[in-house]
């Protein structure tokens, strides 16, 4: 959910994390370079170097990035006239790892121009791993290497991949489906579309070897309706994978049948719910189902089913390559939460876009480092959303109360809420979620009661309905932030809040409740001050966060 | 009036079917199909689509006012969403939906005069990183400026005329 408040005062620099090192990764090099120094100067970019997208200055920011390297995508950001932007990829955000020897895995190939082409891409490695795993290797050690990885589900709930496939336990009449969600619709996340528009062949070679090793023979890709280029580009990249034989009957010749579709979406973030993605797929509307049964058990057209998001499956290709144990050690937060991940940076930065990094950096190093500071330096950070809307605020000035030496956070102990390592346990820890990863940054300029309602009028939206809880308590949360936002609020209006909040949670079919209701009281807590005097006040809330930007609207063009 | 695909989209309808155990599981992307054809989902579409895939209108219907891309009424030639989530908000996309509710002559929910656009809230598109942005169509266009959403009207609003 969503943010917060108060300039971030004094941080401490970020904790050596002397053990776990194997911080940033490299294939090649043995010896993995320690985590990238935060750069103390935001306006450099560290990454300008390596990378070719263009380097923006403050203001012209927003559009340098949207258009990567010119000849990866030609029509970024400058949107093609009606019926042109074909299936060319749409650059999203700048590539580029700032750790030093950073050697990038699942956006490897994101620089290279026309890697959605199965000739370039194969050109530059696709498909050698998913041949290799499929002519010599057992289903079982798949599964194994995928188990030792420690892969946890990229798509916001953080569960072990491997242990995932577990679950399947198909009876002799029962024919197991893969489906990967490509749903992509949290509220601040946009790195899955990255994926399937820059690098479709890696996904479809993480089907691949998926499916044969949990022995699926067939599997949806379900994309969000809004995603016509992305499905576009999927569906070119399968028809030539197809043509080529590595889909089908005899994929590289193994007599294990692959069929790959696309799926699509017509527009319901709930269709990311895994079981409400199963029956949106299944032509109903996409209301979450009970569980159990789990999806394992009985999922898509009531058969054992396993549902992974995109980036999940992107990164099998490269865990069996490199075995798994290798590939978790790239993680500065081994054994338990292995590899590399996207990561994302949105609103108040210098430079908002996608870079993959090993899991375990801060949130500190996330903004700075990668984002390219704050996007006004007279302009602190306030909060920070820090993996999707559904997760609540950190704020910069609050500090890890950990004491006791057990406490998986004691090692940051008395240091600010963001220079944390940005690993699903950690989070958790943490009292929020790292969610998808992926961060809206907002600035002190941000009035965080109307950033809440902006959230809450997202979750009414997006309610599907059928448990009474979620679909009134949503409304009810707007109701009361529009009477605050009005001028109409008083003083029990915070209370009143917090209460809608409580009786959501737990109380539902899905998750959906408990991902309105806590980033609302994360965001009560952590503002409290600000609710109470907006609640008070009287006068309607000026909407600062809208106000603030208008000049660089205008300026910027 | 009754409703019927052409030809080349009742092949489409062909191979959405072949990908599925059911038929019902088509439903979604075919009734993309017909929206394709016509702008918007008629009731002549559902009836349509229900005598196709065997299902009851009511069943069909369920599922059109589910989700939010399907137009229950006629839309302008264009359809213009403007995403108003937060990370597009925090870079002011207040502005950009104010901007062409002025060029359009209309809130949003409605369409221009001449029938060109039609002016829609969305949220999140899933492009937080290319903030703020709007989808005209099947397209995304990132990274706006005001000066920007004025060209790409002007460019869609020719386009039209020269068809």
């Amino acid at each position: 959910m969503s943010e917060d408040k108060d300039p971030s005062d004094e941080v401490v620099e970020p904790p050596s994390d002397a053990e776990d090192v194997k911080a940033a990764a490299d294939r090649d090099e043995p010896t993995p370079p320690a985590k990238p120094t935060p750069k103390p100067n935001p306006s450099t970019a560290p990454k300008a170097e390596s990378k070719p997208a263009p380097k923006p200055t403050p203001s012209t920011a927003p559009k340098a990035e949207s258009k990567p390297a010119p000849s990866t995508a030609p029509k970024a950001s400058t949107p093609a006239p009606k019926p042109t932007p074909s299936t060319a990829p749409k650059p999203t955000g700048s590539m580029a790892p700032a750790a030093t020897g950073f050697k990038a895995l699942v956006s490897a190939r994101y620089d290279i121009p026309d890697a959605h082409k199965l000739e370039v891409a194969e050109r530059h490695g696709a498909y050698k791993v998913a041949r290799r795993a499929l002519m010599g290797m057992t289903p079982e050690k798949i599964r194994e290497e995928v188990k030792a990885a420690s892969l946890r589900g990229r798509g916001g709930a953080g569960f072990p991949a491997g242990v995932k496939w577990g679950f399947l336990n198909p009876g002799p009449d029962e024919e197991v489906y893969l489906v990967i969600n490509a749903d992509e619709s949290e509220p601040g996340t946009f790195k899955d579309r990255t994926i399937m528009n820059l690098d479709p062949h890696r996904l479809i070679e993480g089907i691949l070897i998926t499916c044969y090793a949990i022995n699926a023979h067939r599997c949806w890709i379900y994309v969000r309706g809004e995603l016509a280029h992305s499905i576009a580009i999927l569906d070119q990249a399968l028809a030539e994978a197809r043509k080529k034989g590595y889909v089908g009957a005899r994929p590289f010749g193994k007599p294990h049948e692959i069929e790959i579709f696309t799926h699509t979406g017509a527009g319901a973030y709930i269709c990311g719910e895994e079981t409400g993605l199963l029956n949106s797929l299944e032509g109903r509307r996409g209301e979450p189902r009970l569980k159990p049964p789990f999806p394992a058990i009985k999922g898509a057209f009531d058969q054992p089913t396993i549902v992974n998001n995109v980036e999940t499956i992107a990164a099998v290709p490269d865990i069996v390559e490199m075995g798994g144990e290798s590939w978790c050690n790239l993680s500065r937060l081994a054994p338990r939460d292995g590899g590399t991940r996207l990561y994302g940076v949105s609103g108040h930065v210098k430079k908002p876009g996608i870079y993959e990094a090993p899991v375990g950096i801060s949130m500190r190093d996330l903004i700075e480092e990668y984002g390219g500071g704050m996007l006004h330096e007279d302009r602190p950070l306030k909060g920070v959303i820090p993996g999707g809307s559904s997760t609540p605020v950190l704020r910069p000035d609050w500090k890890v109360d950990a004491p006791n030496e057990d406490h998986p956070l004691h090692k940051w102990h008395g240091m600010s809420e963001i220079d944390v390592p940005m690993g699903v346990d950690t989070y958790r820890a943490l009292g929020t979620m790292l969610g998808t990863c992926c961060a809206i940054v907002m600035d002190s300029s941000v009035n965080m009661v109307e950033a809440t309602r902006n959230l809450m009028r997202f979750y009414k939206h997006e309610s599907c309905g059928q448990c009474t809880p979620c679909r009134e308590g949503s409304g009810w949360l707007v109701d009361v932030l529009d009477q605050i936002c009005s001028g109409k609020g008083s003083a029990s209006d915070v209370e009143t809040l917090a209460d809608i909040a409580n009786n959501m949670m737990g109380n539902t079919i899905c998750a959906f409740a408990d991902g309105t209701a806590m980033p609302l009281l994360g965001m009560v807590q952590k503002y409290r001050d600000e609710f109470v005097e907006a609640a008070k006040a009287g006068t309607p809330l000026d909407v600062r966060h809208d106000a603030s930007t208008r000049d660089l609207l205008e300026g910027a063009a | 009036m009754a409703f019927a695909l052409t030809p080349e989209r009742e092949k489409e309808v062909d191979e959405l079917l072949s990908r599925y155990p059911t038929n019902r599981a088509a439903l979604i992307p075919i009734l993309w199909v017909c929206q394709r054809q016509l702008g918007w989902v008629s009731p002549e579409v559902i009836q349509w689509v229900a005598d196709r895939l065997e299902l009851t209108t009511a069943q069909v219907k369920g599922v059109v006012t589910f989700y939010t891309m399907f137009h229950q009424e006629p839309v302008g030639e264009n359809v213009i969403w403007v995403c108003r989530t937060l990370s597009c908000d925090l870079r002011g996309a207040k502005a950009i939906q104010e901007h062409l509710e002025g060029k359009l002559g209309c809130h949003a929910g409605g369409t221009s005069e001449d029938g060109k656009f039609t002016l829609l809230k969305a949220e999140c598109l899933a492009a937080c990183g290319q903030a703020p942005m709007v989808q005209i169509n099947d397209d995304y266009h990132e990274n706006l400026t005001l000066e920007e959403v004025d060209a790409i009207l002007d460019r869609y609003a020719s386009e039209e005329a020269a068809q």
